[in-house]
């Protein structure tokens, strides 16, 4: 998919002798950088444009022939003019820039070989480009004292070349207000203005923007690995439903670090700090290792010893007719598709609840039969009026409020242009737009960290919400059929924002599935539908619960309610569960009460969970890091993820284990699959849907000149001796038979295809800004065109048809409250909240309730409540929120210790005493 | 002499009310401007007039107010900003201005407000200027009550506002598109021109910013005409000029003569000379940002065009005398210590490359200088000079440096050989 890019107009210009045709509305240093020529630059960065600080990126310039005299100037101010000449090599250039490198080092500590940075190291690269060596300066350094910055960021102010990228990025670009530059002259400081953890969700990018060491990823300290000992794969995010790509880093199989994999039409060069540091939970003391098997109901499972698994699973499955699949929604499609295979699709069931399931079912059916487009995160960066309805999108996908808060610029940079500065010019775009933002509106029933960019933030009951939805959408098209009682303010909201939505270029309508209510769907469908219907083109995002969601509800299936009902009434007896705590999705009640019926339950996992704890056969299987699959964004990408390293041989990949578990069921010899692309060939002839999959996706057999891709750098040291302590020889490599990527350095050193790159290393760029030369453009598509094949479109040539609103009141109970679920960036993903650093962020149980509520019942803010649903009590702190509506309680949801609760729904707060009770909250 | 902008300050030190103002003739520039001409005849008659920006830079007031959008369309509201944030050192001619004749500046803007359709406008007072915030503010509340300022002023179409904004006191600040910045509440970091403020400055909107003694001919060109301000100058650029001297001279003071008298004139003459027992080295002419004129080139004329020609600026035209008695090392040092400090920090050369240059300077002066720091320091004044860095701060700190090391160079050999500084006592 090709970046969009007003105007377009070419002009030629002639660089260092060479002619070229350049795009008019670029600056020098994007058009030399795009066209591969090395420009050393500091401040300049593609997603947050040029400010013109660091001085780096001098060049001459000759306005045309007849110029003999030239100019140094900065190539990122200075916008391409028809004719000009460009000379990057000239010996006062030259001089400059070394002159630059060396006041930059002036009070560098110069400590790389203890700098976590060193060997990706931008100074370092950028030191060795501009040929600064010798040192000259003989007075003191200044030095800084550093802070501590949670358990994400390490910060060493010390090393720092005031480049001013971090403060841009994460204030500006992120919206974050805790991190700022303080003081001046030499003695500028960048950080907090005192010790404390980073409050953005983007925190994590900073180890990223910054040129070198100051800001560094603190779980990589942990476990430390220079960039050239890292074994790499090309991955996608499992913690959310947007499918940003990720560059995963292995060593001694451990899991070492998560870097963003730039996709130009997903997640650019950023990732949230959820997915940048959630991938902790690979390397947990609590990962399955080893099968364990239970020999009689009553015991405790043990180790299996020897074929003990082949005969536990011999009895439990062959010859057995009454097995049931439940498969899981954090689970590959081929391996939900292996399992569908081993149970039949009669006995197939998706491994979510009938509710949850019908909500995918529905964001599915709107997008797939529906007009409307499902934007990229690109895309949603380029709109120009955002509406978003009842989706918290900060804590449910945290990349999509990254897209919006850009999004919230496009109308101002785009007036910016016609007043002649170019977008690039950052700081003079900024200045010129102040506080002024594309029109932004956000519906949700309690504050969310979006309220700050929306015209008038909406906060009303999931119900109102999905009626001023409705509202908008009839006042934009007549047979859109409104609902009856809507309240003023509503309707003249819903006018603003029906007007604002039908002069836009580009409007984006997102909601999801997080509030629960299907009709909130319906009105957010029917928005973006009667905009289509006027012609206007328009995209529907639509957020899901889980990396694979989207995927689980093309292969369908039958929810978990029917599988309990099957084994209640004795039709099935033995359960395989793929990959999924069942703990998560129904009270504990229901579940226990189903194992208890059960005469096999067998779980395939990657870590000890409630579910886990009560297999009988308890099969480990390979997390993302040590298997591939390919998973469904909720835009409806499928992106496939490689292993970073072998497993052991006790973890294979679930699609292989299930292989095995069939060739029992099926009594044959062979294993159904002799590698991955023949499941996921398999799979494409029985779901058509996904046959383009394979078709599209290089397969094991792709090759490079006959060569496979590497996973190491050429740099990989020590390899002959890393298990030289075990035998002098050296071992024979892993071979990887189910993708074109090898498990070593030796391999083809080309450019692979843009959805194999394993890492970024250009020559003279050791530091992610080689980024950039496998772009198109900086940042544009990946060379060669983004990763991810696109398995749903809008159906432009269905009828818009309207849904009809079916707004149920609530069963709202006198004297109680409706309960609403809030989500937590850290803490509501299960596998996250397993890593150790996200763990300490995740917060402590709270119910957000408006403090009208809770006044007549004499308790501050400070309180606490027990809330008590269908008898069922928990224990949790109050925290006001002094907009969402009287009545309603937002509670936080999937914390680690919480029981499962099916929210929305009706319950009372009683309010505890004080700090008195020492009761843990969270815990029933 | 004609001495249109200080003519009137009384002797005491009492600022003029506007009773006083009134009967000296002015406001009668706002009730032209505001009866009888268009917007588009003021600019004009400024550009025929050819006024120069009096902060430093000399720019053709009359043009830049021309680069204001005009029309429907234009964003509104349309700023004028008084630069008053005299920070640069040796300079005092707008405290002067300020202190001894507030509504002559007020006229000025309003005259220049209504030439922009501006209808706001900030007066950017330096920090330390206690007595002309008071000053100001008395004479804002005296304009206002008298109809000069706020809606509809004298009964036209036409409504200005003036606010007193003062400064939080960087040298920065009184960088036009810094002072924008540090108006909006934001770092007093530069900003990259183009855009120029004209078309977005302050609050994203277009703004002009003059100097004070700038603003404060404005009313006086309006009521004498182009010719009459053209007459006043001696060598081509019009009117008078406030030059000051500091330094070791007899009279130190603020001087208004004719643009284009020669500076061993107004030394010699009007400040008196030197005091007894000093002989005059060098003058930087201009505040400490201009390149040193030594004795023999005293007779250049004061004004844009002539201190070019001998190689410095005029800037403020305050000069500061350079004495026989006081180490030129030392007196560099004290020049860059400054600079360095006021460094906004945003590009490299700027704020790495003059703490290293007081850096060197003060060991050479300590006695512990290297003959390469004379190397170093002169790569640094091309390295820090124009076009190389994001603002004029570091070339300007360059300029006095530039031409000391090249005037100063036996001095500088002293201090390093002799291994302390010859104008201190070897203890």
């Amino acid at each position: 998919m090709k970046n969009i890019v007003p105007g377009g107009r070419m002009i030629k210009i002639e660089i260092n002798g060479k002619y070229y045709e350049v795009k008019a509305e670029k600056n020098l240093l994007e058009v030399s950088l795009s066209l591969g020529i090395n420009i050393p630059h500091f401040c300049y960065h593609a997603a947050l444009g040029s400010v013109g600080a660091c001085r780096l990126c001098a060049v001459k310039k000759y306005r045309n022939a007849s110029d003999t005299k030239g100019r140094l100037i900065m190539s990122c101010m200075e916008p391409v003019t028809e004719g000009l000449i460009l000379r990057t090599e000239e010996s006062d250039v030259i001089k400059f820039r070394a002159a630059v490198l060396e006041s930059l080092m002036i009070n560098h500590p110069h400590d790389c070989p203890v700098c976590d940075e060193g060997g990706e190291c931008h100074l370092q690269d950028m030191t060795v480009m501009t040929g600064h060596n010798y040192r000259s300066y003989n007075f003191k350094k200044r030095t800084y004292t550093n802070q501590n910055l949670g358990p994400f960021i390490h910060h060493e102010m010390n090393r720092c070349i005031q480049c001013y990228r971090c403060v841009r990025f994460y204030k500006e670009y992120a919206g974050g207000k805790d991190f700022d530059v303080f003081a001046s002259h030499d003695h500028v400081y960048f950080g907090r203005h005192e010790d404390g953890i980073l409050d953005s969700e983007f925190s994590g990018n900073l180890v990223e923007v910054c040129p070198t060491g100051v800001f560094t990823d603190k779980t990589l300290k942990s476990h430390f690995t220079r960039k050239w000992d890292l074994t790499n794969a090309p991955s996608v995010c499992v913690h959310c439903s947007v499918g940003c790509n990720t560059i995963a880093g292995e060593r001694y199989g451990i899991l070492r670090r998560i870097m963003s994999r730039y996709n130009g039409s997903v997640n650019g060069y950023f990732l949230c700090d959820r997915g940048r540091f959630g991938y902790e939970f690979v390397n947990h003391e609590n990962r399955l290792k080893k099968v364990k098997i239970r020999l009689s109901k009553n015991e405790n499972p043990v180790v299996a010893e020897n074929d003990q698994l082949q005969v536990s699973l011999n009895s439990a499955l062959s010859d057995n007719k009454r097995i049931i699949g439940i498969g899981s929604p954090r689970a590959s499609l081929e391996a939900n598709y292996a399992l569908m295979n081993l149970v039949g699709t009669e006995n197939f069931y998706h491994g979510i609840s009938k509710s949850d399931y019908e909500l995918t079912k529905t964001a599915l059916h709107i997008l797939q039969n529906g007009p409307a487009h499902s934007p990229s995160l690109k895309e949603i960066e380029n709109a120009d009026v955002v509406f978003i309805l009842g989706e918290d999108l900060t804590q449910t996908a945290p990349m999509i409020a990254l897209a919006v808060r850009q999004a919230a610029r496009n109308i101002p940079l785009q007036a910016g242009e016609k007043t002649g500065i170019p977008r690039w010019h950052d700081a003079a775009q900024r200045d010129r737009t102040q506080d002024i933002k594309s029109p932004i509106f956000v519906a949700n029933p309690y504050q969310t960290k979006l309220d700050e960019l929306s015209r008038e933030p909406y906060h009303a009951s999931i119900n109102e919400i999905a009626k001023l939805g409705f509202a908008v959408a009839a006042q934009i098209n007549d047979n859109a059929t409104s609902v009856k009682d809507v309240d003023t303010r509503q309707y003249m909201l819903a006018s603003e924002i029906a007007v604002a939505l039908k002069n836009a270029k580009n409007p984006v309508i997102i909601s999801g599935i997080h509030c629960g209510n299907k009709e909130m769907l319906h009105a957010a469908a029917n928005i973006a539908f009667a905009l289509e219907a006027l012609q206007i083109k328009s995209s529907l995002c639509l957020v899901v619960p889980e990396s694979n969601s989207m995927g689980l509800g093309m292969i369908g299936g039958k929810s978990l309610e029917d599988a309990y009902r099957r084994i209640e009434q004795g039709e099935a007896d033995t359960l395989v569960i793929l990959e999924n705590d069942l703990y998560r999705r129904a009270e504990k009640e229901i579940v226990d009460e189903v194992f208890q019926k059960c005469k096999h339950v067998i779980v395939l996992d990657h870590l000890m969970n409630d579910t886990a704890s009560k297999a009988d056969i308890l099969i480990p299987v390979g997390s993302f890091a040590e298997s591939e699959g390919t998973i469904v964004s909720n835009e409806g990408r499928a992106q496939r993820y490689y292993k970073v390293f072998p497993s052991e041989k006790s973890v294979p990949e679930s699609w292989r284990m299930i292989g095995e578990m069939i060739k029992i069921v099926r009594d044959q010899i062979d294993h159904p699959w002799k590698n991955f692309d023949q499941v996921a060939k398999e799979m494409g002839d029985d779901i058509p849907e996904f046959s383009v999959i394979h078709q599209k996706m290089p397969g094991n057999g792709f090759r490079i000149l006959n060569e496979k891709i590497t996973r190491q750098p050429l740099r990989f040291s020590g390899r002959t001796a890393n298990s030289a302590h075990i035998a002098v020889n050296e071992p024979k490599l892993p071979q990887d038979h189910d993708s074109p990527l090898a498990f070593s350095m030796e391999g083809s050193n080309e450019v692979p295809p843009s959805s194999l790159v394993p890492f970024y290393w250009t020559p003279g760029w050791n530091s992610a800004q080689s980024i950039n030369f496998y772009l198109d453009e900086p940042n544009g598509s990946m060379k060669g065109g983004d990763p991810g094949i696109r398995l749903i479109e809008a159906n432009k040539n269905a009828k818009v048809s309207f849904f009809e609103p079916d707004i149920t009141d609530i069963e709202q109970k006198p004297g109680e409250f409706w309960i609403i679920p809030v989500y937590r960036i850290f803490g509501s993903e299960e596998l996250s909240s397993k890593a150790k650093a996200v763990a300490e962020r995740i917060p402590e149980p709270y119910v957000l309730m408006n403090e009208k509520d809770i006044a007549g019942s004499d308790k501050n803010e400070n309180g606490s409540a027990n809330i008590n649903i269908s008898g069922k009590e928990i224990f949790v702190k109050i925290k006001i929120d002094p907009d969402i509506p009287l009545g309603i309680a937002g509670l936080t949801v999937n914390l680690p210790g919480m029981p499962f609760l099916n929210l929305p729904c009706s319950g009372k707060i009683k309010f505890a005493s004080g700090n008195s009770n020492n009761q843990k909250p969270g815990r029933p | 002499m004609e001495k249109p902008l200080t003519g009137h300050i009384k002797a005491e030190g009492i600022p003029l009310n506007i009773r006083e103002y009134e009967v000296a003739g002015g406001y009668t520039g706002v009730q032209t401007v505001l009866k009888k001409m268009q917007p588009m005849d003021v600019i004009n008659l400024i550009k025929d007039a050819g006024l120069l920006g009096r902060g430093g830079a000399g720019f053709p007031t009359g043009l830049k107010w021309s680069f204001v959008p005009t029309g429907s369309d234009v964003p509104r509201p349309v700023y004028l900003l008084c630069n008053a944030d005299e920070m640069e050192p040796g300079s005092f001619k707008d405290r002067f201005l300020l202190e001894g004749n507030p509504h002559q500046l007020i006229a000025g803007m309003i005259c220049a407000a209504y030439a922009i359709q501006a209808e706001k406008a900030y007066i950017f007072l330096r920090w330390a200027y206690k007595k002309a915030e008071t000053i100001l503010r008395k004479a804002i509340a005296e304009a206002y009550a008298e109809g000069y300022l706020g809606k509809n002023i004298l009964g036209s179409d036409f409504s200005l506002d003036i606010y007193v904004h003062t400064s939080a006191g960087r040298y920065i600040c009184g960088e036009e598109t810094a002072l924008i910045n540090s108006l909006e509440g934001k770092r007093a970091i530069p900003r990259a021109k183009p855009p120029f403020p004209t078309t977005s400055g302050l609050f994203g909107k277009p703004t002009v910013i003059n100097n004070v003694e700038t603003l404060c001919w404005i009313s006086h060109i309006i009521e004498n005409g182009a010719d009459w301000f053209k007459n006043l100058g001696l060598n081509g650029e019009g009117g008078t000029k406030l030059y000051g001297v500091s330094g070791r001279v007899k009279k130190p003071g603020i001087y208004e003569l004719p643009m284009g008298t020669v500076m061993r004139e107004i030394l010699e003459k009007h400040a008196g000379g030197m005091t007894d027992g000093y002989n005059l080295r060098a003058v930087i002419p201009g505040g400490a940002s201009t390149e040193f004129v030594m004795e023999k080139q005293l007779d250049v004329k004061m004004d844009f065009v002539s201190l070019k020609a001998v190689g410095s600026r005029m800037g403020t035209a305050t000069m500061t005398v350079l004495d026989d008695k006081t180490c030129p090392v030392a007196f560099l040092h004290n020049i860059e210590r400054f600079f360095a400090q006021e460094s906004c920090g945003w590009c490299t050369p700027c704020r790495e490359g003059l703490p290293r240059v007081e850096k060197m300077l003060l060991a050479i002066e300590e006695g512990n200088g290297k003959e390469e720091y004379l190397e170093s320091l002169k790569f640094h004044t091309t390295y820090c000079g124009p076009g190389n860095t994001f603002c004029a701060h570091a070339p300007g700190a360059m300029e006095p440096l530039q031409s000391g090391l090249e005037y100063f160079h036996d001095d500088f050999m002293r201090h390093i050989n002799e291994k302390h500084c010859p104008w201190r006592s070897n203890d």
